[in-house]
């Protein structure tokens, strides 16, 4: 069965650094695989196609930031990857399963286990303090009450913020909710950590503090995906995917870092770019 | 997502939202205190009303003079003609025509001042035969009753009610005083013990003289064999209805009457006193409590309401909930829990609040409330089902919501 091998994948995710595995090819399924993706949205008469015809291939390990202005698709297309909307056309493999066809249901369970957002307002509830944030998703994948505080704790330890695990948001700085936020996404050891605009509602040193956050998960091994429309941001990560008017405009390696990143996936990719958004 | 979280994480958002929360419950739980005290008002009357009934004697069946069936001819109405005699009351004593029947009583009633040196008292003055103690199921709190004796030599002895010995005397105690009216000065010999009364008159206000001193001293006149009412008491309860035939028939036999639609008299039964009586407490127990259920409803929709406005409130923790991984079951049954436990708390609290107002009203108002724990019960389930009920749309309606735009809504 597809679903337990890729189990056996993430079990060994951690832990080590991936930059090494990465010079070789890899031998696990990509973590995500978008073919031919397109997303029409019908209203009336009228037809959107707000994504048309991307493919994209993301390996484990890797660091990508998915690049355009409002508008370009690249909302629509984290909402695919996050598995947050299900796609018209094409096909999409997440970390070796094919989510294309999967119902609400399924959806729910692969967004839980699969995949830890980071959103731009943070969305944390007012109500609850930091650590019971934290243990939300664990909460929905049936962990018993004392494994979730243990795992919860140690999530806010790993994102510096020990100290602050019975604090509720209000009670917090923006940064800290950030950092809140990359815990609760990291605590069900998710495929991937998809994050939205992360530093979009963050002050320039909490932005740091955050991107600082997310170099060290990636020396950690962690695969990210990070939707932004800053390109000093973008320039962050160490592969850059453009997204214009529902279609990949421009997929390369930043020139600046990472030169022993490796890419994948089989499509020509214009190289150079970094002057079309 | 077990129930226990879904149980705790509904509590947490009750008690976050503390005043809502309250007001929502309080629409049920006035609607389940008002059902439990009208319940129990309904009850508690027919209750009184069967008390009091069956306090004027059991097995009994009452022959009243005239007649309530309305054919061609000319005939008094009910109670208003006098053609029920002293030898009628004696027809229907005979064990031979009538062997169902036990004991009858004649009574002769005429309203008197009775006067005791100063005093005045106007009552009801009741002539009839040593029978009526036992017909009546009445006892005595002191004293003896009518006997033949008094009756053959017309005697001028009374036996009175406690009221009417508190009116004119000032005290129950009061075997062997006398008071005076026609003329005629009658010896108390009896009282007669506490029996409240019934819708029109009270039991504890009368004097019960002999039969034919009432007839022949004190009323006189050409109508000395003419009775008020005749009352019959069968000889058990099984026995009744043979009785009301015996009762029937014999009178007709004796009136010289063929059909018994134009008898000219009126046989009525305790039961159908008691019948009359309870049914129209039932139906304005019914009346009642289909108020207190409207209500109800009104407090249904309020959950509804305040469950929706919550919905809408909270789009963006069931998006984010949802993002996380919730799956449509989870949320559905989160609100689901949260609309029942508002149900649950509000019939509760709503069912204390009647009980203490059943325990408290009786001593501001002269009814008895009975507290019926099918009452208590049903409303209870009620107040669940209404919380179950009326969450249902809100919950379907939160868990229909897409992650994405619960999550972008502001």
């Amino acid at each position: 069965m597809a679903r337990g091998s890729a189990e056996e994948i993430t079990d060994e995710q951690p832990i080590v650094f991936r930059r090494t595995v990465m010079s070789g090819p890899p031998a696990a399924a990509p973590v995500i695989e978008l073919d031919q993706v397109a997303k029409i949205y019908a209203t009336g008469s009228l037809s959107v196609r707000a994504l048309d015809g991307i493919s994209l291939c993301i390996e484990e390990g890797e660091y990508v930031a998915i690049m355009g202005p409002s508008g370009s698709g690249k909302s629509t297309l984290m909402h695919i990857i996050g598995c947050l909307d299900v796609l018209s056309e094409g096909s999409y493999h997440l970390a070796g399963e094919d989510v294309s066809e999967m119902d609400e249901i399924d959806l729910a369970q692969i967004r839980n286990r699969r995949i830890g957002f980071v959103f731009q307002q943070f969305h944390l509830l007012p109500s609850l303090t930091a650590w019971k944030n934290v243990e939300l998703p664990m909460i929905y994948a049936g962990l018993s009450k004392g494994a979730r505080k243990a795992k919860a704790i140690e999530a806010l330890r790993r994102v510096g913020l020990e100290d602050r695990v019975n604090h509720k948001p209000g009670e917090l700085s923006g940064g800290q909710q950030q950092r809140v936020a990359v815990a609760r996404a990291l605590v069900g050891d998710p495929s991937l950590i998809l994050a939205d605009e992360p530093t979009g509602n963050l002050d320039s040193t909490a932005t740091e503090d955050a991107l600082g956050l997310f170099d060290e998960l990636h020396e950690q091994g962690r695969t990210i995906v990070l939707i932004t429309h800053e390109l000093e941001v973008a320039e962050r990560a160490r592969r850059i995917v453009r997204v214009r008017d529902g279609v990949i405009t421009s997929d390369s390696a930043n020139p600046d870092v990472g030169r022993d990143l490796v890419r994948v996936g089989g499509r020509p990719k214009q190289h150079g770019a970094g002057v079309d958004a | 997502m077990n129930f226990l979280e879904t149980l705790r994480t509904g509590w947490a958002s009750i008690v976050s939202h503390r005043l809502r929360s309250g007001l929502t419950m309080l629409g049920i739980l006035i609607g389940i205190a008002a059902v439990i005290l009208t319940v129990g008002l309904g009850l508690g009357s027919q209750q009184q009303v069967g008390a009091q009934i069956s306090a004027l004697g059991s097995n009994l069946l009452i022959v009243s003079p005239g007649s309530t069936t309305s054919t061609a001819g000319v005939r008094g109405g009910f109670g208003s003609a006098s053609t029920l005699t002293t030898a009628d009351a004696t027809a229907l004593a005979s064990k031979v025509a009538a062997p169902d029947i036990g004991a009858v009583a004649a009574v002769k009633t005429t309203s008197l001042s009775l006067t005791n040196g100063s005093t005045n008292w106007t009552t009801s003055v009741v002539g009839t035969s040593p029978s009526w103690l036992s017909v009546r199921s009445r006892t005595l709190s002191s004293g003896r009753f009518l006997t033949d004796a008094d009756e053959s030599a017309q005697a001028a002895v009374a036996v009175i009610g406690s009221s009417t010995a508190t009116e004119l005397y000032g005290s129950t105690d009061v075997v062997g005083q006398t008071f005076t009216t026609n003329n005629i000065e009658f010896t108390v010999i009896g009282v007669l013990a506490t029996a409240g009364s019934d819708s029109t008159t009270s039991l504890d206000d009368q004097a019960i003289l002999p039969m034919a001193t009432v007839a022949n001293r004190v009323v006189g006149g050409t109508n000395k064999s003419s009775v008020s009412t005749i009352y019959v008491q069968a000889a058990s309860a099984d026995q009744l209805s043979a009785a009301d035939q015996e009762a029937t028939s014999l009178l007709l036999q004796l009136h010289h009457v063929t059909a018994t639609t134009s008898a000219d008299f009126t046989i009525s039964s305790q039961e159908s006193l008691l019948s009359t009586a309870t049914s129209v407490s039932r139906t304005l127990t019914i009346l009642l409590t289909g108020i207190a259920a409207l209500s109800l409803l009104v407090g249904g929709i309020g959950v509804m309401n305040i469950m929706l406005v919550s919905v809408s409130e909270r789009t963006r923790e069931i998006g984010l909930r949802k993002a996380l991984g919730a799956p449509p079951g989870a949320i559905r049954r989160q609100f689901l829990v949260e609309a029942t436990i508002l149900g649950l708390a509000g019939g509760l609290l709503g069912a204390a609040l009647g009980i203490i107002g059943a325990k408290v009203l009786p001593h501001f108002i002269s009814t008895v409330l009975v507290i019926s724990p099918m009452a208590v019960g049903g409303s209870i389930a009620i107040a669940v089902a209404i919380g179950v009920i009326f969450g249902v749309y809100p919950a379907a309606r939160a868990a229909k919501l897409a992650p994405i735009d619960a999550l972008r809504s502001e």
